[in-house]
């Protein structure tokens, strides 16, 4: 079963934080791989905020195209990172070529675009290029958005830590969601390493989503663009925490709201109770059942957890303050190993109807309950 | 056979007909029971006259002839009175002397049975006892990563919508606008469907009701009843219990001159509005009332003079096509109720019901889809409707879902399935299927009467005579001195009974795939067949 472990941090952090959480937690997974999404970007990446950044593993072959497509397209390269490990990878990791993330500048004529068009065209420019890739296995995309790296491998996290050198200083970030294990029901993939990533909003999750393929048929037929692939039943939590911000103008706090619903007791005597009878019914599709807990950070770098109505994966979020770094851990061992120096007693564990927020600040853990009043609605 | 007796092409053997009467002349009190209670009148009591020869030993001595006479029970071989194998014989016999048993190599009747220029007409269902339903299979069962739920103790959420349902978005905005949203109704999946008061008898009628207040009133299951075509008793239109009905109306608009006339007088709106164009058993053909059912109560609740068969009326003048007759009638419905109650079609599963799903998702007041298959049941039709119309379910359900999914308006029109769901007893079985293959909720009729009030009839052509009035159990006739032998309290009792216990089974079906606080609609990945042409088909997983 997955293991997850996140990290906010106020000051860029290494990435080995969150993998050896990840290996103290090691006797819940089978170290079949790893994923890693990191934002607020330290290092050389701090002057290149407005940038997107290209994630992704390339062949020798895959990078030149990668080039060609990009420059026809008008890109300019800005900056990258690229790592080709020298040793041999680790048992069951095979040799893939070039580990790169390339900040590019957009091109020229997206000036004119709003926001919400120039983002869906870095989504299309990252789906385009991971369609290229699909019949060659030469390209192999992740992520294209400013400010976010995203690396995933199969093998053992510290052994691919090690094999990946991910100590290196230009990956050290604010925040950092970290996964260990590969494909729980569906077969191993690459693209199905956690954590998901879609126009800033990446999420992670544990357990089995067993509502995974009416939501997905859902969510596909919306008619966003970016809305695919699915070779995990867990990347529809990312697209389900999209849809609910970014397309339903919902704050995270009503993210719970829709993939777990209260019962009619529960609602009864809340003040929105007419709103959320509403959304209830109108998102029914995307109310999942399975045992879950997810974690998943925001285009502002605030990080959220969340479990299902069943809290049967029960996550725990705690840290520190004065330092600004709070972990969002599935086991307690792993926040223990990440962040030893906290006041435990302050260690929150969500139950079934909370959310628990971290802000970009790190200052406080914000406790969320369905039963509250609904915080924010655009 | 006596030599002066006439042989002409429908003169049967007894060895000719489906359905034998077995009769045991040394266990047999001769109290009549039998021939007083058999609906068909296919065995009379009979006067045997026996000769026996007595040849004595010995050539001096002529042998001597007696007679002698007995009493017995005779089974007429007229095709128009033909056993039905209802049983009922055995069930009044105190010895149990006598009992229908079934010959299938008797085909002879079937070439019979259409007197009189008269094509077959039959109450019951298609007699094919094939099942597709029977044979899916839940194969997603979770196991370890997703610990099994306990079906008896876990919370589940069992309710469905029936209603329009906004897309998120222009939920969102309604409710920003503060605008007119459709009536949703939160209901149980498994709906009692449209039988008519003139099909069933009052009891029968009283005891269904009966029995869905009960479940709503004291056990909080949100069960819902169709009323078929034909109206509805006044009582019940001005009662509180309105809100547990949903009321159809057929295209012809039969029997609705009553329910317009009671709105003014409604306590409760009614839970939904059905408007019926076609059904499963007799696509393309409207409701048969036979004229031997329509008594008094029946001819003065549908405005029609008593002792008239009653085919449904044709469509009504004022509509063109499918899509306006759509179009007008939930409109028009939606209306009459100040758009405060859900107003759906129903049709029959066809190769047509694509057309009109399309149809529906454009039209902002439609409620949902009811969808019959071919194994649905009927009060009358004929044989050849029976036997050879009509679309399974199945396959038509999952096409509708998944036009729906193209749309993107899954969640928004709800489907809901009928017709041969529980034809074997596997109610929730079949019941769990069609939710996964796209419904929302299923609606049953026949197992209702079989369960619930002990319907003789089977898909061996057994009993089948809903259409004439004899129903030998009570449950469709309505001549008194029948269906008095239905009580309405027991009726209640056992619909009650059944649907706590559809209710466990369903949990037993959720808890293992990890479903619990939504209904499964569309989780087609939980079903498998072992049929690979069918796997193909409904876009499910080829198991063997």
């Amino acid at each position: 079963m997955c293991r997850l472990f996140a990290l906010t941090s106020r000051d860029p952090v290494s990435p080995m934080r969150a993998i050896d959480a990840l290996n103290v937690m090691k006797e819940g997974h089978d170290g079949s791989g790893v994923g890693l999404f990191l934002s607020g970007l330290g290092g050389p990446w701090e002057e290149l905020k407005e940038y997107p950044i290209l994630s992704g593993i390339f062949t020798e072959d895959g990078l030149v195209q990668v080039f060609d497509y990009m420059a026809k397209k008008g890109f300019q390269s800005k900056f990258s990172v690229t790592f080709k490990p020298d040793i041999e990878p680790p048992v069951g990791t095979p040799k893939r070529g070039t580990y790169a993330s390339i900040a590019y500048k957009v091109p020229d004529d997206w000036k004119g675009l709003t926001k919400e068009q120039a983002d869906r065209n870095l989504v299309q420019t990252r789906l385009n290029l991971r369609a290229m890739g699909e019949e060659g296995g030469d390209i192999m995309v992740f992520s294209f958005w400013p400010d976010t790296i995203m690396i995933k491998e199969v093998g053992d996290p510290l052994a691919i830590a090690e094999y990946l050198k991910l100590d290196r200083e230009e990956l050290y970030a604010r925040h950092i969601l970290a996964q260990g294990r590969q494909n729980t029901n569906y077969a191993i993939n690459l693209y199905a390493c956690h954590p998901f990533f879609i126009e800033g909003i990446s999420t992670m999750t544990n357990g089995e989503n067993t509502a995974f393929v009416p939501i997905r048929e859902y969510l596909m037929s919306r008619g966003v663009t970016g809305y695919q692939g699915y070779q995990s039943d867990s990347e529809v939590f990312t697209h389900i925490a999209h849809f609910a911000t970014r397309k339903l103008g919902l704050d995270i706090s009503s993210y719970k709201h829709v993939i777990t619903p209260m019962n009619d007791e529960e609602m009864a005597d809340h003040p929105d109770r007419e709103f959320l009878v509403s959304l209830k019914r109108s998102c029914r599709k995307l109310i999942i059942d399975g045992p879950n807990c997810v974690i998943g950070c925001l285009p502002d770098g605030s990080m959220f957890m969340a479990q299902d109505r069943k809290k049967l994966r029960p996550g725990v979020v705690g840290g520190n303050p004065e330092l600004g770094i709070y972990g969002f851990s599935s086991e307690i061992c792993g926040l223990n190993a990440a962040i030893p120096d906290r006041d435990r007693t302050k260690d929150f564990q969500p139950m079934h109807l909370d959310t628990a927020i971290v802000g970009p600040d790190c200052r406080e853990v914000l406790q969320c309950s369905q039963k509250d009043p609904l915080r924010l609605r655009h | 056979m006596l030599s002066e007796r006439p042989i002409t092409p429908s003169t049967l053997s007894r060895k000719d007909l489906p359905w034998q009467i077995k009769w045991d002349i040394n266990t047999c009190t001769k109290c009549g029971r039998c021939t007083s209670v058999c609906p068909v009148n296919a065995i009379e009591l009979g006067v045997f006259r026996k000769r026996d020869v007595k040849p004595p030993m010995g050539l001096s001595a002529k042998p001597t002839t007696e007679f002698s006479t007995f009493y017995g029970i005779r089974q007429r071989t007229d095709p128009a009175y033909a056993c039905i194998g209802c049983a009922m014989c055995n069930m009044v016999c105190p010895n149990n002397a006598i009992e229908p048993t079934r010959q299938y190599d008797s085909t002879t009747l079937q070439f019979q049975n259409n007197r009189g220029g008269q094509p077959r007409t039959r109450g019951g269902r298609r007699n094919n006892s094939e099942s597709l339903l029977d044979q899916l299979k839940f194969i997603r069962i979770s196991m370890l990563t997703d610990p099994a739920l306990d079906a008896g103790r876990h919370e589940f959420e069992m309710r469905t919508l029936l209603g329009r349902v906004l897309s998120p978005e222009a939920e969102l905005q309604c409710f920003r606008d503060n605008g007119w949203k459709p009536p949703v109704r939160e209901i149980y999946p498994l709906v009692i469907g449209g039988m008519s008061f003139g099909a069933l008898s009052p009891n029968m009628w009283e005891g269904l009701q009966m029995g869905v207040a009960y479940l709503n009133e004291e056990l909080n299951m949100p069960v819902r009843m169709c009323t078929g075509e034909g109206g509805c008793p006044p009582r019940l239109l001005r009662s509180r219990f309105l809100k547990y009905v949903i009321l159809q109306i057929a295209s012809g608009y039969f029997g609705w001159d009553e329910i317009i006339h009671a709105i003014p007088d409604m306590k409760e709106d009614p839970c939904a509005i059905e408007i019926k164009y076609g059904q499963g058993a007799k696509p393309g053909d409207g409701g048969l009332l036979m004229w031997y059912k329509v008594n008094k109560l029946i001819a003065a609740i549908r405005g029609v003079p008593k002792g008239v068969s009653l085919p449904s009326p044709p469509t009504h003048q004022t509509k063109y096509s499918i899509e306006e007759a759509v179009a007008k009638m939930i409109q028009s419905m939606s209306m009459a109720w100040g758009f405060r109650v859900p107003v759906y079609p129903k049709i029959s599963a066809s190769s047509t019901s694509l057309a009109v799903l399309n149809n529906l998702v454009r039209n902002p007041y439609a409620a949902g889809l009811a969808i019959d298959g071919e194994d649905g049941g009927t009060g009358a039709a004929y044989n050849v409707s029976m036997n050879h119309m009509g679309h399974p379910i199945a396959s038509n359900l999952r096409d509708c879902y998944k036009a729906l999914c193209v749309a993107g308006a899954q969640n928004e029109i709800p489907l809901i399935a009928g017709g041969g769901i529980g034809k074997h007893g596997n109610l929730a079985a079949n019941a769990g299927a069609l939710i996964m293959l796209g419904a929302s909720m299923v609606q049953i009729g026949k197992y209702v009467m079989q369960a619930g009030a002990g319907c003789l009839g089977s898909e061996k052509d057994r009993c089948n005579v809903c259409n004439i009035g004899v129903c030998p159990k009570g449950i469709t006739s309505q001549d008194p001195r029948v269906y008095r032998r239905l009580d309405p309290e027991k009726v209640a009792e056992r619909v009650v009974d059944f649907y706590l216990s559809f209710d466990t089974e369903l949990r037993k079906v959720f808890a293992p795939l990890g479903r619990s606080t939504s209904l499964p609609v569309g989780m087609s990945d939980a079903l498998g067949i072992s049929d690979k042409d069918a796997a193909d088909r409904l876009d499910i997983k080829y198991v063997i």
